[in-house]
């Protein structure tokens, strides 16, 4: 028995990451390092307002005096912040009208990772936004979702074109101060994306964002920020992949989403950063801070991620449920293998009268990882009628992985019900035996497995994005191709 | 189709089968009966190549291939089927992707492409009345929360969708009311060719009223110490195992 449980555990390990290239493409980086003078020169780069630039220094000047934090059930070694490039921007044409305009190489690396632009503008109906490093390089479907009102832009550009909108909601639900890295980012985030949902608009299409990693070096710094006006939907994808390399990398996101009365965003992601290699050299460091504000009365956030990658992750998707009667959803497929280590989960702030919140995670553990769920649930005082229901299942393959659950929950009045289940199991060899016995070979069993496991949460992904996922799971934990 | 010769087997250095021989061919139906600890499961798991048990002699022939060195899975590719005693939950997985997957191993074994989804769809619906199972259970997860007459039906229905040529029944009959069992068996004859053929292993003469077999093997201790026709089974039903025990 142990021995066909090492055979598995081998073969899963020996799975090498499938996007690890390195594209060729000109790139313009400023000089390593980081203080007031780079963030002044990433501000003049971006063409920013003064008021970005203002508020990029306050939030340097307070990162400046914090510590970077350890309650996580993390190791890893700290980052360099001064070995750090700050900025890089494909050199590009200043405009582009159609994708022939676009650098051969880019267009060859979208292909690798089998993500044609032209084709999904036209098979999928979805709207991409490609983010190749900081700079947004390609945006369609801007006419369909012009004519609606709709605002899908990058950062940068929605900084230029509605920078009353920007002044109004930026750091309206993550202050510059929340936290380490989120205050990092705010000082010296290079790009990302915008969604603005007018009133009583619902979204036609789904948004998506392609995200990659590209320049050696260069941390990335994302901000995205999406705001749903009164009795608006949309759904918004974010995926990403990004090339092999040695040197630990610095990812620290920002995501804001902002629900006004009756609205519902939807936010799916699948992350597929390196994850170092099978002795846990190199890849990503995942920082992010992502959270949602239900602002108005009857309004819904929605999270759903698929986590495959990165060496280190330390990401909590998080809703603060201020608006009565509003929702609240957290799906989550975290797969840990070799030696990367995820402290991922949620938080749900329950602010409003008859919240609502829904926390499902699954993680699995492979090789030598370590898997954390760490969520926090809150019912305050006001929240009188509140629900929660939470439930955490891991998934272990093999003796040598781990995993954790901490759920923290603080409940203030004696209406809201609070509910946490939580499951730890382990592929059985009787499990593999019976699919081997029906003509599956153990790769395949494992795969339909872990599949069957985290399906709640698959089934939740918008259908394209369903079936890239169960294509990652599927990559993630096979043996060899072919 | 399948020759075992001398067939000794353990499991962490217990002996469990201690040199069986036995030979079946096309179109006939064995049965191996035998008390509790005989071996028979054991001999089961090993014909289907479960590697928690260990093989120490003897040789099995599946037409004309020395199966002992394959895996599970091409075994069962080659045309083993095992319709297991316990048949083991998978969560979230539908019968029909576990099917589909297995079906498409098998033509992926054959040099064939993966069955085209109006067909397997026509297979299904096919293969889901031979055995009188209900539409809605092949939307439900393989085996989970299933009654055992459920279970055992799933297992059948599989055997009709992968048309096994040695089919082995581990007690199918276990656990099975009487209209139940009427329904496995049904599907069993349903699915009999002269070309293929099948192991039914039982502790008791019932199931053998509705699969008549044309061998009846007695397994004691390892060893089969008795064959003969449908007779015997009704002669053990009759007089237990003692008597063969002497």
């Amino acid at each position: 028995m142990a021995k066909k449980e090492d055979k598995i555990i081998n073969e899963l390990k020996d799975k090498e990451y499938e996007f690890g290239f390195v594209s060729d493409i000109d790139t313009e980086i400023i000089p390593k390092g980081l203080n007031e003078d780079v963030i002044r020169l990433i501000s003049k780069k971006k063409e920013e307002p003064e008021f970005m630039l203002e508020y990029r220094l306050k939030a340097f000047r307070h990162w400046q005096k914090m510590e970077e934090p350890d309650w996580a059930h993390l190791n890893y070694k700290k980052p360099e912040f001064q070995e750090i490039s700050y900025y890089a921007a494909p050199k590009q044409k200043p405009k582009l009208n159609n994708l022939d305009e676009v650098d051969p190489e880019l267009l060859k690396t979208f292909d690798k990772l089998g993500i044609p632009l032209e084709e999904q503008k036209i098979l999928s109906g979805v709207a991409v936004d490609a983010v190749i490093d900081s700079v947004s390089v390609h945006t369609s479907f801007k006419e369909t979702l012009n004519e609606r009102g709709i605002i899908f832009s990058s950062f940068s550009e929605a900084v230029k074109n509605h920078p009353e909108l920007i002044k109004k909601y930026l750091s309206s639900v993550v202050p510059y101060n929340d936290n380490y890295y989120a205050a990092l980012n705010s000082a010296v985030f290079s790009d990302g994306s915008f969604v603005y949902i007018p009133k009583g608009v619902k979204c036609p299409v789904e948004l998506s964002t392609y995200f990659r990693i590209n320049a050696a070096n260069t941390g990335q710094f994302e901000r995205t920020l999406i705001i749903a006006d009164e009795g608006s939907y949309v759904s918004y994808l974010e995926g990403c992949t990004a090339p092999q390399r040695d040197e630990n990398q610095l990812h620290a996101a920002v995501v804001e989403i902002i629900t006004h009365e009756n609205a519902e965003v939807k936010y799916s992601t699948v992350q597929n950063w390196y994850p170092g290699d099978a002795e846990g050299k190199g890849g990503i460091y995942n920082f992010v801070t992502k959270r949602g504000i239900c602002k108005g009365n009857n309004s819904k956030i929605s999270w759903t991620q698929v986590e495959t990658g990165s060496a280190v992750t330390w990401k909590y998707p998080s809703t603060i449920l201020k608006g009565d009667n509003s929702i609240a959803e957290f799906y989550s497929v975290a797969v840990t293998n070799n030696h990367q280590q995820a402290d991922t989960g949620t938080k749900m702030i329950h602010l409003g009268k008859n919240t609502k919140s829904t926390i499902i995670s699954k993680g699995i553990s492979i090789g030598q990882s370590q898997n954390s769920y760490r969520g926090l649930v809150r019912v305050s005082k006001n929240a009188v009628n509140s629900r929660n229901f939470s439930q955490c299942d891991s998934l272990l393959i093999g003796d040598k992985c781990g995993a954790h659950t901490f759920p923290y929950i603080d409940v203030n009045n004696t209406s809201s019900i609070v509910e946490h289940e939580a499951t730890t199991s382990k592929i059985a060899e009787d499990q593999i035996f019976y699919c081997n016995q029906r003509g599956l070979s153990t790769e395949d069993s494992v795969s339909l497995i872990v599949n069957g496991f985290a399906k709640e949460v698959l089934n939740k992904l918008p259908m394209e994005f369903a079936v890239e996922a169960q294509k990652l799971l599927a990559i993630t934990l096979e043996g060899s191709v072919g | 189709m399948l020759k075992i010769k001398n067939l000794k087997a353990n499991i962490e250095g217990k002996e469990i089968l201690r040199g069986i021989n036995l030979e079946i061919k096309p179109g006939e139906v064995h049965a191996i009966m035998g008390p509790n600890g005989s071996g028979k499961s054991t001999l089961a798991s090993v014909l289907a190549g479960r590697d928690i048990f260990e093989v120490t002699e003897g040789t099995v022939e599946f037409n004309g291939k020395n199966i002992l060195d394959m895996s599970p899975e091409d075994r069962s590719c080659e045309g083993i089927f095992l319709a297991f005693q316990y048949p083991v939950e998978i969560p979230g997985v539908s019968i029909t992707n576990f099917i589909k997957a297995a079906v498409n191993s098998h033509r992926k074994y054959r040099g064939l492409d993966p069955m085209p989804p109006a067909e397997f769809l026509k297979l299904m619906k096919e293969k889901k009345a031979l055995v009188e199972i209900e539409s809605k259970l092949t939307n439900r997860s393989v085996n989970t929360g299933f009654s055992g007459g459920e279970k055992k039906k799933n297992e059948i229905f599989q055997m009709a969708m992968l048309e096994p040529k040695l089919a082995i029944l581990d007690e199918t009959d276990s656990g099975l009311d009487i209209d139940a069992l009427r329904i496995v068996a049904n599907g069993v004859n349903a699915l009999k060719t002269k070309d293929n053929a099948s192991l039914v292993i039982t502790h008791y003469q019932r199931l053998l009223d509705y699969i008549v077999p044309d061998f009846v093997h007695v397994l004691y201790n390892g060893r089969i110490v008795r064959s003969g026709g449908k007779g015997l089974a009704l002669e053990l039903e009759e007089k237990g195992y003692d008597w063969i025990k002497e």
